[in-house]
């Protein structure tokens, strides 16, 4: 899928991991599984990347930034085109084991491994680990987040809503 | 058959044709009810159902871009335009999702109902996740893709809608004679929901989407169970289309309206960039 010389698509994707997402800051755009395809031909590049929710609001906001971070970062770099596709359905399972450590360290607990609908979704705290919690608010500040309440060190805190795969 | 993407399909004109009409019927219906739901906003019976709706909101909008925007890719022109600027009489969304919340508006003296709220939502999204079940094997490869995406977010939105249905319906006398009354109204109209239109034999035998009795029976068939579980019956044995047949682009002064308010800033400057 990926064309271009290696090197040079390493260097895009080693930039792209500095391009946070708006709403969550501690995770890159890559940690969270959003970089589907990246083709270089000469001075031009192409990132494809897939969206986390179709309507999320900062998909823009990502777009400007990773176009400014690959002119900013990689002097070679004439043209920068960024598209959304739906070749794959994104899932929480895209999440790099990195990001669910850094979702962690913003208060977020990461979306259980392998989750399928209808499973049960337990979510321990992220800041003192108990199990000890209760839902608020499946829908949070975000379309990708949910509301907590930890009755063990009594801190409301987020976590990452499971998206299962569809993908055929 | 399978057809990958736009550039095929330039050999299929009656394909694309019936390929359209469902995009126009898939992306009008998601726009209308998200719209109808953001009036909500600040208005919801508590504040967590604030979030909570207006989230499922922003997300069905997406569903209605993902749609428009397929709708550009064929040539159909501009995303924004089809949403804010197409004719009433082009309009494809079926006649129940026009229909207000309730007496007022938003601004002055909402008078909305919760529970038709509450059972307009539920039948359609247990219907939307059925067809889009169905479109995820869509023989048009774009649509199958969107259809993946959005089945992610659609299993919340079932669950949020179902746990309201259940509960309001076990809870207080009051609760659920409101219920009953607003399912017998919804049921007079939701039949239109179900319609495919006329091109639906063709979507059909094109493998776009599958048969739409087979879809509606499928609806039934969820619905059955859960009044079953409620102790409820069905009010006849399917839903009717009462006020007329929004596929066909029969559509009431309510749909004017709604088109009139949310497009009102876009007719501002028809050519900003926000």
């Amino acid at each position: 899928m990926t064309t271009g010389t290696n090197y040079l698509i390493e260097e895009i994707e080693t930039t792209l991991h500095q391009v946070k997402d708006p709403e969550i800051p501690s995770v890159s755009v890559g940690e969270l599984g959003m970089i589907y395809d990246v083709e270089v031909t000469g001075s031009h590049v192409h990132v494809k990347m897939i969206p986390t929710f179709v309507g999320c609001p900062a998909l823009d906001i990502i777009s400007r930034d990773v176009k400014a971070a690959i002119r900013k970062d990689v002097n070679w770099v004439d043209q920068v085109e960024v598209s959304y596709v739906f070749d794959k359905s994104w899932s929480t399972d895209r999440i790099s084991d990195e990001g669910r450590e850094k979702l962690k360290e913003y208060g977020i607990t990461p979306p259980p491994i392998d989750f399928k609908e209808g499973d049960p979704w337990e979510v321990d705290c992220p800041y003192c680990g108990s199990t000890y919690t209760s839902m608020e608010n499946i829908f949070g500040p975000a379309a990708c987040r949910s509301i907590l309440y930890c009755k063990s060190c009594k801190n409301p805190f987020e976590a990452m809503k499971p998206v299962a795969s569809h993908n055929s | 058959m399978k057809i990958n993407n736009v550039e095929e399909l330039k050999q299929h004109p009656e394909y694309k044709e019936a390929l359209v009409e469902l995009l126009y019927q898939l992306a009008d219906d998601d726009f209308l009810i998200s719209f109808r739901g953001s009036e909500w906003l600040g208005l919801c019976p508590h504040i967590e159902e604030d979030v909570a709706y207006s989230s499922i909101n922003q997300n069905t909008m997406g569903h209605a871009t993902l749609y428009y925007e397929l709708l550009e890719e064929l040539g159909e022109g501009k995303a924004d335009v089809l949403a804010h600027d197409r004719p009433i009489e082009q309009r494809r969304n079926a006649i129940l999702l026009e229909e207000p919340n309730g007496p007022g508006t938003y601004l002055v003296e909402p008078r909305y109902d919760w529970a038709f709220t509450v059972v307009r939502n539920y039948f359609y999204d247990v219907a939307k996740q059925i067809r889009l079940e169905s479109l995820k094997n869509s023989s048009y490869e774009p649509l199958a893709q969107g259809a993946r995406s959005i089945l992610g977010e659609q299993y919340y939105h079932v669950m949020h809608w179902d746990v309201w249905f259940r509960q309001l319906l076990s809870s207080t006398p009051e609760a659920r004679e409101r219920l009953e009354g607003q399912i017998d109204r919804v049921w007079n109209n939701f039949g239109n929901v179900l319609s495919l239109g006329r091109q639906g034999e063709r979507m059909a035998e094109f493998g776009i989407i599958e048969d739409e009795g087979a879809l509606k029976k499928l609806w039934l068939g969820k619905i059955e169970a859960v009044f079953k579980d409620l102790d409820l019956s069905l009010p006849s044995a399917e839903p009717q289309a009462e006020s007329g047949d929004g596929r066909a682009g029969e559509h009431t002064e309510n749909l004017e309206t709604a088109i009139e308010t949310l497009s009102e800033v876009y007719r501002l400057d028809r050519v900003a960039a926000w």
